[in-house]
Order: C-alpha cells, then structure tokens, then sequence
C-alpha cells in the first residue's frame, strides 16, 4: 500500500499546504510518494525532499506541466496513480481542477475537502458550508481524496527523500493556456498565515483597505475579504474567504464590517481566536467571535493601529 | 449552438441547517428547497449566450425525484427552452450522476455543458470536471468569464493566486464561478410560459448506468459549537485581551 500525494506548488515554491498533505497522509498510512509536476521544479523538488515522512519524490518537469491544466495533470496522475492505494490532492483551485477527473477516469468516487482521517478509508468532511460534519467510507480499491490543508498540521522539513524523474509526457490538445493575472503580495499567503485581518462591506471602499494594511504590517498578517467586499469590487477575489472562496483556520481572525454570513464563517470558523469589529452589535459575527468590539472601524482601526 | 445545462435542487442557501437526532443526515423535511445558485448561474450564462446569438437552444437537466421539476421549471421561466428530468430517488454521487449526464450529452450533443462549480448542499465540486473526464471534453472550471469564438471557448478561471485564462476546443464542459454573471428574476408571465415548456421525464434505470454509490455515510454531526466570546469595552482592552489572554499577538 503506497499513497501518491500531489504537490502544491506555484512553479517557483513549494507551498505550505503540501507539508500538511504529508500529515495527512501518514494518518492514512503507507509509503508516501510526493509528486512534483511542473516546468523548471527542478528547487520544488529539493525542498519536497526535506518533508519528513516522504519515500520518494516523483518528478515530472515538462513544459506541459507548467500551468497545471487539469487534461494533462490529470492524465500523468492517473497514469502513476494506478500503482497506489490513495491519491492526495490539496483541495486549492489546482487539486478541485484536476482530482475529480482522475477519480472519473479511474472509475472511483472522490472524497473532497476532507478535514480529517479515520482510517483508511474512512474520513471526515464538512458538509452544507460546514454546518454539519460528514464520516464518510468509500468502498473503492484507489481512494482518490481531496484535502483541507488547513486542518491538518505542517510535517516537519527534517527528511532526505531520493528524486526520480519521470519522463512521461502528457499534452491534451483540446485546452491551452492562454494567460495568467496574479495578485502581488508581499503579505503572508492567505492561506498560510497565522494572523488574517479581513473587511467586508463596512469597508465601503476599495480605497478603506489601506486601513487594515498597517495593522497587517505590524501583526505579519495577510488581509482577507468577505464576498460582499469582493463583488463590490473594493478587493480582487483572490483575497475572499468563505465557502466559495479560500479556507482558513488562523491563530487570530479579525474580522472587520463583516456581518458574519454562513457563507463567510464557512471560511474561518475554524480560526483559534476569532475578533470582530462592528458597529452592528446583532451582527452574527459576534455569535462566533472570542472578542467582539461594537464600534465605528474608522475610529477603532487606526486606534488599533497605534496601539499595537 | 446546443448548450446543456444541468441544475440541482438544493437547500435554499439562507437555511440554518438541522442534523437530525439519529445522526443519519441533514433535516430536510420541510424546508425551503432551490435551484442551487451556482447552477442560476449556469442557466443565466446561457441565456446571456442565447441572446447574444452565440446559442440556438438550451436544454436544462435535473438528476432526482419529482420534485427537481420544480427547478427546471425555474430554469425554464429564466429563458431555458426545454428539460429533462432524470427520475430516480436513489442518492447518487457526483461519479453516477456524472455518468447519467454522460448519456445526456451523447444524446443531445451539445457543444457547451455549463454546471455550476458545487452544490452548496455536499459541497463536492467534482462533476463538471467528472463529466469532462467521460466525455473526453476539455473543462474551464471556476469561470468568472466565457467567451465563444470560432469554435473555442476562451474561459477565464478564478485560481487561488488571482485569474487565469485558458481556450478550450469546443464541445466543452464548464463550471461557474459566482461572479460570472447576476442571475435575472424570472418574470411572472414568464413564469405562466415555462409551463407549456416541453419537461421530458426519463427513468434513471433506462441508462444502463449502475447506479451503486461507493461512498456511505456513517454519520452526520453538527460541527463542534465555539463558545460563545465576551464584549469588549473598547481597543486598549482588546489589545490586551489579545497579549496577554489569548496570547496570540
């Protein structure tokens, strides 16, 4: 019994979540084999070498791999994936693009989102926007699962895994990359932040969100938005935590002009500490938040600001 | 051009949500049910599509009992042109009802399958891409914008590090992403004209698909309650309260 688990990466670093597919895998237990797909990882890998708890690191550097297409990412993994008990995906835009092809291909079922590991083939997933929890056991022979990475924690850098290269090449030619618009940051990921400020509507403009970024800067945090602020197009929607956009699970969530929809606390319920700031004071926010301040943002931010 | 466009009936997406007692499942007994909103907005895209010219007809497709009907109405009232209603009151994964979906297409070749992205009911998000998979089509899911030229559709995917934008060769599958498009109300005298609307009822049985799920649930449970926080007076206690209780800055 061996697990395949694929690597998160942005073709320039390996990302955070990878570490805590490894835990996850472990849980499941068996050999785990990392897979490194992309274009020039040649760095990805070495890095993907030193997670403690992986046999083997698997890497297939071609120019077909570079932005991660789902026809052809979805290919090579089936391809390898044969071979193995589980298949391991972070469940991020790349993981929901391309697993659910090889679990159709492969004629299994797909565990999604997964948060955490029962056994080996049974897990736990949230369901209707986390507002219930779901055990679930799949009776198929390749287990083809999705994973919250931000339930789980990160593995240890402490490993020496052996590289081997694959040559396979896998290039569907009914889809093609066009281009790529990416949201520059010098912040923490959202993702794998340990502190995350976050405005909503009560920001009332784009302009307002420079209020959160001297906050951010003096708690090394990333800044996060709710869906309000994003379709009022105050924020890109990178930046949008919730059930249909980012999940994450923080040491301290501040959440700023945000009422506190079930859509958003899909997002970050699972946060250690959770504030709210709002003027509303029957705002839902308050019903999760571990500290809650009833007042104007505009005067609390920058109060917030100079005391900190 | 054909464009297909499955719908589900799902939990109207303002519903608290009760697990039942016994932990078998979500309560759904008397309560408000919907089109999935990301599936409103798969209908919309294609009727957008239609009344640029870009599409001749839109097929709308339900998987489930007698109820979904109802949702394919809704899609029918919003300028869809005619439905299938696939009966079964079997709990299907997304792998079954992606290959009931497969048959679908085999029968009415469309040359674009707009879905939503998940159902806010499971939370999957898994059978655009599944369906693609089968049919062997390329998929741009997450759309937040879609362009049909030429036999290609340009789709511009929302990706975790901003936007990414990919050309697929028609036929093709996509998924939608919220902001893609404002779903319009349907009107009330378009609501009277979607039910002279050709609804064709199939037997999910007639398929030849197996409809075994491979997945069981053992349990449902609601999610560990947070405890309810305290009110703080004003910034100087939160900052403290932060330091020092919670420890976290």
């Amino acid at each position: 019994m061996a697990i395949l688990v694929y690597a998160e990466h942005d073709n320039q670093h390996l990302k955070s979540e990878t570490s805590k597919l490894i835990t996850a895998a472990q849980k499941m237990g068996g050999d785990i084999h990392l897979l490194v797909a992309g274009e020039n990882v040649g760095d990805i890998a070495q890095d993907a070498a030193k997670i403690s708890g992986v046999a083997k690191v698997i890497v297939a550097d071609n120019n077909a791999y570079a932005h991660q297409l789902a026809e052809n990412i979805a290919d090579l993994v089936l391809e390898l994936g044969k071979a193995y008990s589980h298949i391991l995906a972070a469940a991020t835009t790349t993981g929901k693009n391309f697993m659910p092809r090889v679990a159709a291909l492969l004629d299994v079922a797909q565990i999604s989102d997964i948060i955490d590991v029962e056994s080996d083939d049974t897990f736990v997933r949230p369901i209707y926007a986390g507002n219930a929890i779901a055990t679930v056991k799949t009776s198929d022979a390749i287990k083809v699962v999705t994973v919250r990475a931000a339930a789980f924690d990160a593995a240890s850098a402490e490993g020496s895994a052996p590289i081997e290269n694959v040559e396979t090449v896998k290039l569907a030619e009914k889809s093609a990359f066009v281009s790529e618009s990416l949201t520059e940051s010098e912040r923490p990921e959202l993702t794998a932040a340990d502190v995350i400020i976050s405005g909503g509507r009560g920001m009332q403009n784009g302009e307002n969100f420079k209020l959160l970024e001297g906050i951010a800067d003096k708690l090394g945090a990333a800044i996060g938005a709710s869906r309000a602020a994003v379709d009022a197009g105050f924020v890109p929607n990178d930046m949008q935590v919730g059930q249909t956009g980012k999940i994450v699970a923080p040491q301290l969530y501040i959440a700023v002009g945000i009422s506190g929809a079930i859509q958003h606390l899909a997002g970050m319920k699972d946060s250690k500490i959770i504030v709210a700031i709002n003027k509303d004071e029957e705002a839902p926010i308050f019903q999760v938040a571990d500290y809650g301040l009833v007042g104007d943002l505009f005067e609390v931010l920058p109060e917030l600001e100079s005391s900190l | 051009m054909k464009i297909l466009v499955p719908v589900k009936r799902a939990i109207d997406y303002n519903v608290k949500v009760r697990v039942k007692p016994d932990n078998s499942a979500v309560d759904l007994t008397n309560t408000k049910m919907s089109i999935n909103p990301f599936c409103e907005i798969a209908v919309e895209e294609a009727v957008r599509l239609k009344e640029k010219g870009v599409a001749t007809e839109i097929v709308v497709v339900s998987i489930g009992d007698k109820a979904c009907q109802e949702q394919i109405r809704t899609a029918l009232a919003l300028g869809a042109d005619r439905g299938i209603q696939i009966d079964t009151d079997a709990q299907l994964d997304s792998l079954q009802i992606a290959k009931l979906l497969q048959k679908v297409v085999e029968e009415e070749s469309p040359e674009l399958v707009i879905l939503g992205k998940q159902s806010i009911d499971s939370d999957n998000n898994q059978t655009g891409q599944m369906l693609a998979a089968l049919t062997g089509m390329p998929q741009g899911t997450f759309a937040s914008e879609v362009n049909v030229d030429d036999g290609k559709v340009n789709v511009t995917r929302e990706i975790d590090g901003g936007l990414q934008t990919v050309q697929l060769t028609l036929p093709a599958v996509v998924t939608t992403d919220l902001r893609l498009n404002e779903p319009r109300y349907a009107s009330l005298p378009n609501i009277m004209k979607a039910k002279r609307k050709p609804l064709d009822v199939k037997s999910a049985a007639d398929f030849g698909v197996d409809l075994t799920s491979h997945v069981s649930v053992i349990k449902v449970t609601p999610p560990p309650q947070r405890e309810g926080g305290i009110k703080v007076a004003d910034v100087a206690e939160l900052v403290e309260k932060l330091k020092n209780e919670a420890k976290v800055i």
